[in-house]
């Protein structure tokens, strides 16, 4: 789809402005209903399109991305814009600077039309934790679109953008891309910079695109990646991504990915498209990851434990909502941070602080440490004889709004597959395969480390 | 199941204020939660190193700069409440 508008751009059979202002009116159409966007950027949009049509209108050449229309989730910071990360506590806040993935995009011309909804601080799977307000998946207005990217991929999924950036810290790009029924990438730990994301869990935490088309999310990623002097964490990969035919691939598919609690029907959907993998010429292999029972338990004292630290500067001082009642310093942090947080992250802030407290350091925390090297070490095991692996996205389709909001460990679980790729820090896609009664399904394509652009093309077999 | 004084004691940690309903609330749903996260005392972790990051990196520092406080500074300082209480 990006080829496709960059192509009409360089033709002039439509101008960059004439493209923003139809998306801009999507959103003023649709947007009501949906409630993917938290902040709509129409000034700064349309003087981004205009910068791109003066450029074709000299006829330089213009990048591929100049144009596009795009909307950025509301955790990653765009100067001058507000950015709530889904929260109370930042309503207020506006973004003092460009993360480096916004600066990399703005510098190749993409138009930004706004930020996007999401669960609070990225604790979430429905995008219901929002403190304003759910977003609706675009395919049931009943149904939540997954989350935390939820307003990103619904987004997407409903033509208000034509690409979206997310967040995935334990599925938060894959999860809703499935339930939205569009493509999403969770690159490796580190081939994206972080620099201007919120942080929630910074061991987890990785930016990634949500696109239509695999090769909309190629060409995004494309534009993004790479290592940057202001994240001591990204890296610039060296690793080759060898093509090889199809009759070459092999595919594991892991035997702890099927058990009791996966929605039949998605199963059933899984398979075929494994299926027809292999009718292409792919050696389908079944593997064992045997650590996989641990990964959530591992997973929910990993990310809380370092989210309890990371929010710790939401205090009432340095910025954010401030409640000023009390007369001494300690109650204006228990005040402000009481009322400016919502219970699943007052909840994550307790588990945390909990895990981490003297006494039970090592019962938890070292120990889910050790736990994620296992589940790490089961990945490198596997890789050893696959390509690749395929899974399950999530063990259901997009569920009711409210029907897991009240059970915070079964709205857990909607994540498990895709939380251990976190863990290991591997780079994962999510591809729309089918639908169950009108919700869409997604395959899980996960790749070595640094292999983002072999899980795309495997993407790409995919008719 | 954790007792009330114990989730009050996390909150404190936590810095965060709760009101008696929470302190209930908090109290069912963290016990479910470390219920359930007690499985990983299943696993046998002997002579396994931990993992504090997926990949493998090195330290690199850069610049501490403040950038902007929505806050106003007097004379270059933040005012904020007392934290010392005065005995007299």
């Amino acid at each position: 789809m990006i080829r496709e508008l960059h192509q009409s751009l360089v033709k002039k059979e439509f101008s960059a402005v004439d493209l923003a202002k139809a998306y801009l009116d999507k959103i003023k159409k649709e947007d009501k209903n949906i409630n993917a966007l938290l902040t709509i950027c129409e000034e700064s949009a349309l003087s981004q399109a205009r910068v791109v049509d003066e450029k074709i209108f000299k006829k330089e050449n213009i990048d591929i991305l100049s144009g596009v229309p795009c909307a950025i989730k509301d955790n990653i910071l765009v100067e001058g814009v507000r950015c709530t990360a889904g929260s109370k506590i930042l309503e207020n806040y506006v973004a003092p600077y460009d993360a480096t993935v916004v600066k990399k995009i703005k510098d190749r011309g993409a138009v930004i039309l706004g930020k996007t909804n999401m669960d609070e601080f990225g604790m979430g799977s429905s995008t219901e934790n929002s403190a304003f307000g759910p977003t609706k998946n675009p395919n049931d207005l009943d149904r939540v679109p997954g989350g935390s990217s939820g307003g990103s991929a619904a987004a997407v999924a409903s033509g208000m953008a034509v690409f979206s950036l997310g967040s995935d810290t334990g599925g938060s790009i894959r999860q809703p891309a499935s339930f939205c029924g569009v493509v999403g990438l969770k690159p490796t730990y580190g081939a994206v910079s972080r620099y201007g994301l919120i942080s929630f869990a910074s061991s987890l935490d990785q930016i990634g695109p949500i696109a239509k088309t695999v090769e909309d999310c190629e060409i995004v990623f494309n534009a993004i990646k790479g290592r940057d002097p202001i994240d001591s964490t990204s890296v610039e990969s060296k690793i080759q991504n060898p093509k090889s035919k199809i009759k070459n691939l092999r595919i594991g598919v892991p035997r702890e990915y099927f058990i009791k609690g996966i929605d039949p029907e998605v199963e059933k959907i899984i398979r075929n498209a494994i299926k027809k993998y292999e009718d292409m010429g792919a050696k389908i292999e079944e593997v064992s990851l045997p650590h996989t029972e641990y990964a959530l338990a591992c997973y929910y004292i990993i990310a809380t434990s370092e989210a309890s630290a990371n929010l710790a500067r939401y205090d009432g001082i340095k910025y954010g909502h401030k409640n000023d009642k009390a007369d001494s310093l300690l109650g204006v942090y228990l005040n402000s941070r009481e009322d400016g947080f919502g219970p699943e992250v007052k909840r994550r802030i307790m588990l945390g602080t909990y895990s981490l407290s003297a006494g039970y350091y090592d019962a938890y925390y070292l120990r889910a440490q050790k736990i994620r090297t296992l589940i790490k070490q089961d990945f490198e095991k596997v890789f050893e004889k696959v390509d690749a692996i395929f899974t399950p996205v999530s063990p259901s389709v997009a569920f009711k709004i409210g029907e897991k909001v009240q059970d915070p460990l079964l709205m857990y679980l909607s994540d498990i597959y895709t939380i251990p790729i976190n863990l290991a820090g591997l780079p994962a896609i999510s591809l729309p395969i089918g639908k169950v009664a009108g919700l869409p399904v997604g395959l899980q394509i996960i790749g070595k480390h640094f292999q983002e652009e072999k899980i795309l093309e495997i993407g790409k077999l995919w008719i | 199941m954790l007792t009330k004084e114990e989730v009050k004691h996390i909150a404190k940690l936590a810095r965060l204020g709760l009101t008696e309903k929470e302190v209930e609330k908090y109290q069912k749903e963290l016990s479910a939660i470390l219920d359930y996260i007690g499985k990983l005392k299943e696993a046998d972790v002997s002579g396994v190193e931990p993992t504090s990051h997926s990949v493998l990196l090195e330290n690199v520092t850069r610049k501490d700069e403040v950038f902007q406080f929505n806050k106003k500074l007097i004379e270059g300082y933040l005012k904020v409440k007392s934290i010392l209480k005065n005995h007299d």
